[in-house]
């Protein structure tokens, strides 16, 4: 394979026929370079999709009440439905064995919160433990609350990192006193949420705390689940939707609400609305292929195509060649080996201007459904090495062709 | 050198065969200085097709340096065209995009030999036609004469048994083709066998052996007094 001469033989065709080099190198070029920056934004509008909804956990079932629609059972429509404590130990008594994560949740919508001289308006969400996970927020500094805290009736709480900002400026907000309705809490960790600055401007303290403190008795304001993670996507939202339908069952019993009624408590499953968006970022991955695999192909037609036309336009070099005594093979692999050769060389060109691009490109792209388009480096380096395979493949023929061209057919066609 | 025996071939164009060759003999020794006569269709191209092993006869058998030239397979007969056979054609037939040195060192390119000693050959062959200092010029920089030298240098390159040259001065003023005349005829004295293919009777003159073609046979074939090139200058 490495014969310096037939090398030096290859950089001199090269060397010598520029134009037809760089015509065969820019249809590999371009089409490599195509297909980089297809995968690329394919990957792009994958990846805002998915930010887009990221900020709460993927298998999260959410229920809050609403107002009944339908009379049932003596008592009329548009009543107001509240959860209770009870609601949810039931829920959990129930379930016990088949959830994740768990919360309830009990809501303050503005309250005035001060440290020292600084302060602002924020919700306030009294949960558990858990609701960390619900929310998918990751620990900035300290820690979140835990069941000591509930038990506690501690007044502790945990703020969002744009609230940190807000009242502490670069100052650790750990370990610091914060005023909320006029009642001093110790602030024991600072959060960070994918749901972006509004998610990060509220406080979590004990739902114990919070229903105290707040006056709140026994009522919630909702609850959150997830369930367990499963091998198959489908399983797990089967799981998802049968459960639903169980606690559903439960709660409008115990709230005596018609079986029919769908304003009273509603359920949201994030499951059912992922499965909508996979099947979407699929079907635009397969679309992005499929005009990828297509540019491919149309640019290995392109190799076979110009090869043809290069052993059209050297019938005669041929020719004269083989009266000096070249042996078919070394026709063949003179052809092939400049296709290789170029085809490769164009290839990881247009790979790496394709990289270039999507690099310098990328990062400015400030569009919801576009983020951080990349492609990835093994996927890009296959496509080439299929190109020059294919290519390679395409080309045999013509230079199988040029192989048999009969020396004094060639010479004589003046 | 060369030795045919009742040599046969035909054409076929659809329905039609078209007999070219029909049952020529010939035997041209080591050293001899040949000319091919005969006007267009009398099938002299076609013998130096055959003689050059460009095509095959259909019939009739042919000796190339004692080694019989029959049924060869692509591969054995591009190695015995480097090895026995050197070419000159009326168009010169040089590759464009290679420069005059090295277009004389093709035929040791396929001979494998390596670059320096290949090179050095070429540049060889490249004095003894007079244009080494022309080694770096690619052909549609120089005169047809000198394209003619440099596809003559070419032809000599691989040392062959034979020269096979088809109206080498087809494409030349008359001053020219004496002048290539005059290294055809040099090469010879030096033992080359030469064969010339050509329809103009001055330059047959120079050769020394005359075979007159016609309608595929041969009806003259005699030695003759050559005339040597320099003395018309």
């Amino acid at each position: 394979m490495f014969d310096l001469d037939r090398w030096e033989e290859i950089f001199e065709t090269i060397r010598k026929n520029k134009l037809r080099t760089f015509l065969t190198g820019l249809s590999v070029l371009s089409g490599i370079f195509i297909l980089v920056v297809l995968l690329g934004i394919g990957e792009g509008i994958q990846n805002g999709i998915e930010h887009q909804f990221q900020n709460d956990a993927e298998n999260r079932i959410s229920i809050w009440p609403g107002r009944t629609s339908v009379d049932y059972k003596g008592l009329n429509k548009d009543r107001r439905i509240q959860f209770k404590n009870k609601d949810y130990d039931l829920v959990v008594r129930k379930f016990e064995d088949n959830l994740e994560y768990k919360s309830s949740l009990y809501r303050v919508w503005r309250s005035m919160i001060t440290y020292k001289s600084e302060s602002g308006n924020y919700r306030i969400e009294s949960v558990y433990p858990d609701y960390q996970f619900l929310e998918n927020q990751t620990m900035v500094e300290g820690r979140y609350l835990n069941p000591t805290d509930l038990n506690n009736y501690s007044k502790v709480a945990v703020i969002g990192e744009k609230m940190k900002k807000e009242l502490f400026g670069k100052a650790t907000a750990t370990g610091e006193y914060i005023m909320i309705n006029g009642i001093n809490f110790k602030v024991i960790g600072v959060y960070s949420d994918p749901g972006g600055d509004r998610a990060e401007s509220r406080v979590a303290i004990p739902i114990t705390t919070g229903q105290r403190v707040f006056n709140g008795g026994d009522q919630i304001r909702s609850m959150s689940f997830t369930l367990p993670t499963m091998e198959n996507f489908d399983q797990a939202l089967a799981a998802s939707e049968g459960f639903i339908t169980d606690i559903e069952r439960q709660l409008k019993q115990t709230h005596t609400v018609a079986p029919n009624d769908n304003s009273a408590i509603s359920i949201n499953n994030t499951l059912k609305e992922a499965k909508r968006i996979y099947f979407m970022i699929s079907s635009i991955k397969i679309f992005f292929w499929f005009v990828g695999i297509a540019t491919l192909l149309a640019g290995v037609v392109g190799v076979g195509n110009v090869m043809l036309i290069i052993v059209k336009e050297r019938t005669k070099e041929i020719g004269i060649r083989k009266a000096l005594g070249a042996k078919p093979n070394s026709i063949i692999w003179m052809i092939l080996h400049e296709a290789i050769f170029i085809t490769a060389i164009a290839g990881f060109l247009g790979l790496f201007l394709g990289m270039v691009l999507l690099d310098a490109v990328g990062p400015m792209i400030k569009s919801d459904f576009l983020r951080n388009p990349a492609v990835n480096f093994q996927v890009a380096v296959a496509t080439v090495v299929i190109l020059v395979i294919a290519g390679t493949i395409a080309g045999f023929f013509p230079a199988r062709r040029a192989a048999r061209i009969k020396p004094i057919d060639a010479l004589t066609d003046e | 050198m060369i030795k045919i025996e009742n040599l046969h071939k035909s054409y076929k164009t659809g329905a039609t065969s078209l007999h070219v060759l029909k049952g020529l003999n010939l035997n041209i020794e080591d050293g001899e200085l040949v000319s091919i006569m005969g006007s267009s269709g009398s099938g002299k191209s076609t013998l130096l097709n055959i003689l050059g092993i460009l095509d095959e006869a259909d019939e009739g058998s042919y000796l190339l340096d004692g080694v019989p030239i029959k049924n060869l397979s692509e591969k054995k007969a591009a190695v015995y065209r480097n090895k026995f056979l050197g070419f000159i054609f009326q168009s010169f037939n040089l590759i464009g995009y290679k420069t005059a040195l090295d277009n004389v060192a093709l035929p040791l390119y396929y001979q494998g030999m390596k670059r320096q000693p290949r090179l050095e050959k070429a540049m060889d062959y490249l004095e003894k036609v007079g244009l080494a200092d022309w080694a770096t010029h690619l052909p549609n920089q120089l005169s047809g004469g000198q394209k003619q030298r440099i596809a003559i240098a070419r032809a000599l390159a691989s040392d062959p048994k034979v020269l096979l040259a088809d109206e080498p001065t087809g494409a030349l003023d008359s001053k020219t083709s004496r002048e290539i005349m005059n290294l055809i005829q040099e090469i010879n004295d030096e033992g080359k066998t030469i064969l010339i293919v050509t329809h103009e009777e001055d330059i047959a003159e120079m050769t020394k052996r005359i075979v007159n073609l016609k309608d595929g046979v041969i009806i003259d074939d005699k030695v003759i007094e050559q005339k040597r090139a320099l003395d018309y200058v």
